[in-house]
This record gives C-alpha cells, sequence and structure tokens, in this order.
C-alpha cells in the first residue's frame, strides 16, 4: 500500500483504520475469553472430590472428557471428511449442472440446521433405528475392542453422537472443498485427459493434489465445529465420564462442551470453576489444533500448483 | 433436577408466551378484586429445587389468585444454587431437597445471613420415586432393595437371575439383558434412591448417597423426562412416581411385604420417619427411616424442604410469611398434589411446619 500511493488520501486512512480495528477487536475479544477462562478456572484447577463429581484431581476429571472430545470428533470427521470430498466432487464435476446447484443449496441448507434440531433427530429417529446395527456389530465383530458391547439399548452412544456430528461437519468441508475443486485449471484437467486419463484418474491427477491444502483446512474446520459442538452431543449421549474404547455400550466418555451443558446449572462454587477450567482446555485444544491445520496448510503451500 | 435440555431450550420461549399471559392474567385479575380484601403486595423471591418447580408453579398460582398484588417468583436453580443464593441474601426463601447441612457450614451460614438468628426449615414437598423398568409380558414385578443395588451395581445382569426370581414366584421372567438408567445430571432423586439403596440394601450397595449417580456404568439420562424417554425394553431406572406414565412399577420389600410406590404411602413412610433431633427449634429435617416395616409405608421418596429466616422486615414480612403458610396448608398441599403429584404432608407434619411458620416475626 506504502509503495503505490505515496500521498495517502483520508478515505485510504479511514478505511485502513477501520479494519485495523476490526481485526483488534477479534484479538481483544479472544483475550478477553482467555482472561475469562483463566481468572475464573484458576481456582477449579485445585478443587476437591466434592467439586469433581467424585474424581480426586482435576486431571482425572479432566482427562476422560478430552478423550471423549477428541474421540467423537475425530470418529466424526472420519465418516464426515470422505463423504463431504465425495459431494463436493460430485457437485464440481460429476453432476450435470442444474442438479449440482440443487445439491449444492441442500448441502448449504444443512449448515443452516441448528445443532438441537440434529440433537433431537439423532435421539429421537437415529438412535432407535440404529439399535438394530449396533446389535449386529455386538453379535459379529463383538471381539473388537469398539463393538465389545453389551450394546446400548436406545442407540445413545457416542458412535450415534458421532454421526450426527458428522451431519453437521459434512456441510461445512463440502462447501469449501467444492470451492476449490471448481477452480482447478482447466488447462490442468484438459491437459490430464488429453494424455488419456479416466474422469477419476484425471481428479485424482489434477484436482485432488491442486486442491490438497484446501482439503486439509476444511477439515480442520470442521474438527473446530465438531471439537465445541455441545448440543447435538448432549442431547444424544448417554455419558458416564470414562475411558472407553466401546463405541456401542450405553456407557460413553462425554465431551467437554456437553458436559458443561449438562452440568453448569446445577454447579455452585468451585465446581462451576472446574467447569470453567475444563472450558479452559477446550480452548487450548482448539488453539492446538488450529495451529496445527496453519502448519499442515503452510507445508503443502509452496507445492500447490498453479 | 426435573429440568431437561430441551425445557432449558424450551424456557426462554414459555417464559415470554408467560409474561404476555401474566400481564393479561393480572389486568383480569384486577377487575374483579372487589369482593377479596386483601391487602398484601409487592414482591418476593425464592429459588432452588427444580423437583418443587411443578408444585410451585400451584403455590405461587393460588397465593396470588388470594392475593392479587403479590408477585411471588422462583427460579428452579437447583437445590445447592438456592440454599447459596438465599445464605448471599439475595433471595428471601430457599427450597432445597435436602435439609441444610451442617457439615458444610450451611446451617452457619444460614444464620449469619438471617441476623445470628437460626434459619427456619421444614419440608414442603414430598414425591413418592418409583422403580421404573419396561419388560414385555412382566406387568407385576416385587423387588427388594438388596437385590434393586444388585441389579444398578451390575451384579445381576438378566431378568431372570435367581435374584430376581425368587421374590416372584409364577412370573416368567425373559432372559433379557438389563439395561440400568440413571440420571446424568445432579439430582434430589439420584440422592434420595441411592441413601434408600445404602440403608436398606443390607450392605449390597457400597456407595454413599450422592447427587451424582457413583457408577460409571449404565445408561445416564438428563432430567426425570430423560429417564423416562430412555427406558426401552429390558431397561429399569427410578423416577418421581408421577412422571412414570406408561412405564411398569416395582413394588418395592417392606417388612415382609411389597409396596407399590404411592403418594399415601410416602406420605405414611414420612409419618413415621423421626424428626433430626441434633436440629434447632424450627429446623424440621426429618431422618428418613428407609428401613421402616410399617405395612403400606413406601420408604423410597423424596422429602423436600422451604429454608426462610425468623425474621423479615415489614414490607416482606407479611409476604413470605403468607406464602409459606400457604405451602404447607392443606390447600397448598392438594394444590400440589393434584399438580405436582407429590403426598400431601402428613397432618401431624403439618401442624408441626405451620406452628414453626407462625414464629416468622417483625426484624
Amino acid at each position: 500500500m506504502k509503495a503505490g500511493s505515496p500521498k495517502r488520501r483520508l478515505g485510504d486512512l479511514v478505511f485502513s483504520n477501520l479494519t485495523r480495528a476490526a481485526g483488534l477487536t477479534i484479538l481483544v475479544a479472544l483475550a478477553g475469553v482467555g482472561i475469562f477462562l483463566l481468572a475464573q478456572g484458576a481456582p477449579g484447577l485445585t478443587a476437591g472430590k466434592e467439586d469433581l463429581r467424585g474424581h480426586a484431581n482435576f486431571l482425572s476429571y479432566v482427562a476422560p472428557l478430552v478423550f471423549g472430545t477428541l474421540l467423537a470428533a475425530v470418529l466424526a470427521l472420519l465418516i464426515a471428511v470422505p463423504l463431504a470430498l465425495g459431494v463436493a466432487l460430485s457437485i464440481s464435476h460429476f453432476a450435470p449442472r442444474r442438479l449440482a446447484t440443487v445439491i449444492g443449496y441442500l448441502v448449504d441448507l444443512l449448515a443452516a440446521v441448528p445443532s438441537v434440531v440434529y440433537g433431537l433427530w439423532g435421539i429421537g429417529v437415529l438412535g432407535p433405528k440404529i439399535v438394530p446395527l449396533y446389535e449386529w456389530l455386538d453379535k459379529h465383530v463383538g471381539w473388537l475392542p469398539f463393538f465389545a458391547g453389551p450394546y446400548s439399548n436406545t442407540g445413545r452412544t457416542i458412535l450415534t453422537a458421532s454421526i450426527v456430528l458428522a451431519l453437521m461437519v459434512i456441510p461445512i468441508v463440502t462447501a469449501i472443498t467444492r470451492e476449490i475443486f471448481m477452480q482447478t485449471p482447466r488447462l490442468n484437467e484438459e491437459a490430464a485427459l488429453a494424455l488419456g486419463a479416466t474422469r477419476w484418474e484425471m481428479i485424482r491427477l489434477a484436482v485432488l493434489p491442486y486442491g490438497r491444502s484446501g482439503i486439509v483446512s476444511a477439515a480442520m474446520l470442521g474438527l473446530g465445529r465438531a471439537l465445541g459442538e455441545t448440543m447435538a452431543v448432549a442431547l444424544v449421549l448417554s455419558a458416564s465420564n470414562v475411558v472407553t474404547w466401546n463405541l456401542i455400550s450405553s456407557t460413553n466418555p462425554s465431551t467437554i462442551a456437553a458436559n458443561i451443558a449438562l452440568t453448569f446449572s446445577d454447579a455452585t462454587g468451585t465446581a462451576r470453576n472446574a467447569l470453567i477450567a475444563s472450558g479452559l482446555v477446550l480452548f487450548v485444544i482448539t488453539f492446538v489444533v488450529n495451529f496445527a491445520a496453519r502448519a499442515i496448510v503452510a507445508r503443502y503451500e509452496p507445492g500447490r500448483k498453479k | 433436577m426435573n429440568r431437561t435440555v430441551l425445557r432449558r431450550v424450551a424456557a426462554p420461549c414459555i417464559a415470554t408466551l408467560a409474561l404476555g399471559l401474566a400481564v393479561s392474567a393480572c389486568g383480569a385479575g384486577n377487575e374483579d378484586t372487589g369482593s377479596k380484601t386483601s391487602n398484601l403486595s409487592g414482591t418476593i423471591k425464592g429459588a432452588g429445587s427444580s423437583a418443587q418447580e411443578a408444585a410451585m408453579k400451584a403455590w405461587r398460582a393460588g397465593f396470588q389468585t388470594d392475593n392479587p398484588k403479590v408477585t411471588v417468583n422462583y427460579d428452579p436453580s437447583g437445590s445447592g444454587a438456592g440454599v447459596e443464593q438465599f445464605n448471599a441474601g439475595a433471595i428471601d426463601f430457599a427450597a432445597s431437597d435436602a435439609a441444610l447441612d451442617p457439615t458444610k457450614g450451611e446451617v452457619d451460614a444460614a444464620k449469619a445471613r438471617c441476623g445470628g438468628k437460626n434459619a427456619l426449615e421444614v419440608p414442603s414437598y414430598v414425591s413418592p420415586i418409583a422403580v421404573v423398568y419396561k419388560l414385555n409380558g412382566v406387568d407385576k414385578l416385587n423387588l427388594s432393595a438388596k437385590t434393586i443395588a444388585d441389579i444398578f451395581s451390575g451384579k445381576v445382569t438378566k431378568w431372570n437371575d435367581a435374584e430376581i426370581a425368587a421374590d416372584n414366584s409364577g412370573v416368567t421372567l425373559p432372559s433379557t439383558a438389563i439395561t440400568t438408567v440413571h440420571r446424568g445430571d445432579e439430582s434430589g432423586t439420584t440422592k434420595n434412591f441411592t441413601d434408600y439403596l445404602s440403608k436398606a440394601g443390607e450392605g449390597a450397595w457400597k456407595y454413599d448417597p450422592d447427587k451424582v449417580w457413583p457408577l460409571k456404568s449404565g445408561e445416564a439420562a438428563t432430567g426425570t423426562s430423560g429417564v423416562i424417554a430412555a427406558i426401552k425394553e429390558g431397561s429399569i431406572g427410578y423416577a418421581d412416581e408421577s412422571q412414570a406414565g406408561d412405564l411398569s412399577k416395582a413394588n418395592i420389600k417392606v417388612g415382609d411385604a411389597f409396596t407399590a410406590p404411592s403418594a399415601e404411602g410416602a406420605a405414611k413412610a414420612l409419618e413415621v420417619s423421626p424428626i433430626d433431633d441434633t436440629r434447632t427449634e424450627g429446623d424440621l429435617a426429618i431422618k428418613v427411616d428407609r428401613t421402616t416395616t410399617e405395612a403400606g409405608a413406601y420408604p423410597l421418596f423424596l422429602a423436600s424442604y422451604v429454608i426462610a429466616c425468623p425474621t423479615y422486615d415489614a414490607a416482606k414480612l407479611d409476604l413470605v410469611k403468607g406464602f409459606l403458610k400457604y405451602v404447607v396448608s392443606t390447600a397448598g398441599q392438594q394444590a400440589a398434589a393434584s399438580n405436582a403429584g407429590s403426598a400431601p404432608l402428613p397432618a401431624s407434619l403439618q401442624t408441626k411446619a405451620a406452628a414453626i411458620i407462625d414464629t416468622i416475626a417483625a426484624k
């Protein structure tokens, strides 16, 4: 900006200050949240047994919650990312133009559904309907620790919660990757096809490498959504604050956000501080995830074919 | 405590709606007050037990109908929060599922809040807790406290276990696996249920009574309605008897007989329970006798209290006194019974409670 305009105009000055203020607002808000969590959460770090729902110390209280949060979010991503990539590719490269537009709108619409509605759907429809699947898994692949059972007869398991989360993540990942896939240079695609590549080979050779950093950042945005999602998980999950790999039983680890939502109104004094401290842990996890995402994106950036 | 996540979400909408109704109701109410001569006016605030929420609604409606210029606010923020707010002086009365706990310093804090005079505490709400289950073809089930404890602690895992069968001769029990359903949130219902199991369970229940479910197994659900919804074929849980709906309710062993949950049974069990004599005068905390053998008594119930100061300044005195008097009166208890499915206080206790509230005086 400095190089281009030696003489600064009033309009430029006002606008640059406005944008700077907007940027600073984010920092102030984030710092405000951070300070609040630190100040209010600090007493919770040393809370005793009676304020931690029977856990000996804060670490043993928050560890299963962290485990549950990560497990649910990672499971959700495992389900959502392949599906979302498929949807995005079909919109950008496969479906007829008119159908693609309709699907695009519908996926965007999914993002607008409130999470409480997803939660209600999860507990009222998906849960009961998925029980036979859990029964089958328990009976036939029960030797896997993930499906050790006994299967839940309500379907309110971490796997169900992850499926609901996946549905909430899909629109985010789809929307971003779709835009990126559509920007693949036409020449690259045509070059691949000219070399005799099939459509799938063209996508593998031209579209996916081009969009790699976009796919990673889309997945990370989705992960952020899954980590912080509260209402849907709180409604669906039958949570016991344990660490278990069993995905289909009634006894599931809770997530930090859902645990705060469910217990905050009953908590008083130090118990409340402990919950805020668990919020601080989530805050830190989200930060770490975002930094990791930035690092990954930055690593792929130089190799990006233009 | 009866609040569900759903209700938390719906509450603001309902509150807005209720506000609208309340405004119009007041408008209508003010027009025909000529016949009644209540000069009370003002606002009092209470908070605490969410178990008492439905009953409080009935009491507030009843009291405000008799005294159109009075507003009673009640925030069902939970027993712990209610006691905390009361002790901080933020509200005029509290409602709690547990009597003030001297070991936690609640009694002393309440005394300090009431200007150095011991706070008053009377039972206001008694509700039987039913052991509910769903099991095809079994609509009558007898369970002893020990069997219930063994089921919930995971020792008994099948419905046709010999321990269950022993009390249910003539009933064909299926080999279905048992799923236990408990409250995932903190709850006075859980505290009373675990208290019952630990006192009457003949040693089968090894955990202390607590508002938080002590085990890490079984299905967790939020709120009474959540528990009811989570009970599917083969499940067993515990919930306010009035909320059990279509679910079957087990009879529990009292003495040598099996008693079905009922408001009368709970009132009877409350009547035979001794009053905690370590308490100060005006503190009607009850040591619930979970092991009573009295015929017809149902010792698995929740007793909830209202807590107030012995003195108030002139502006609040008649309001608090009047409201609490109504709460423990026959009319008030009947209103709660028909609106919240609670058990009316036994006459003897009602008299004692009314006498304590009568001692509320001016500062």
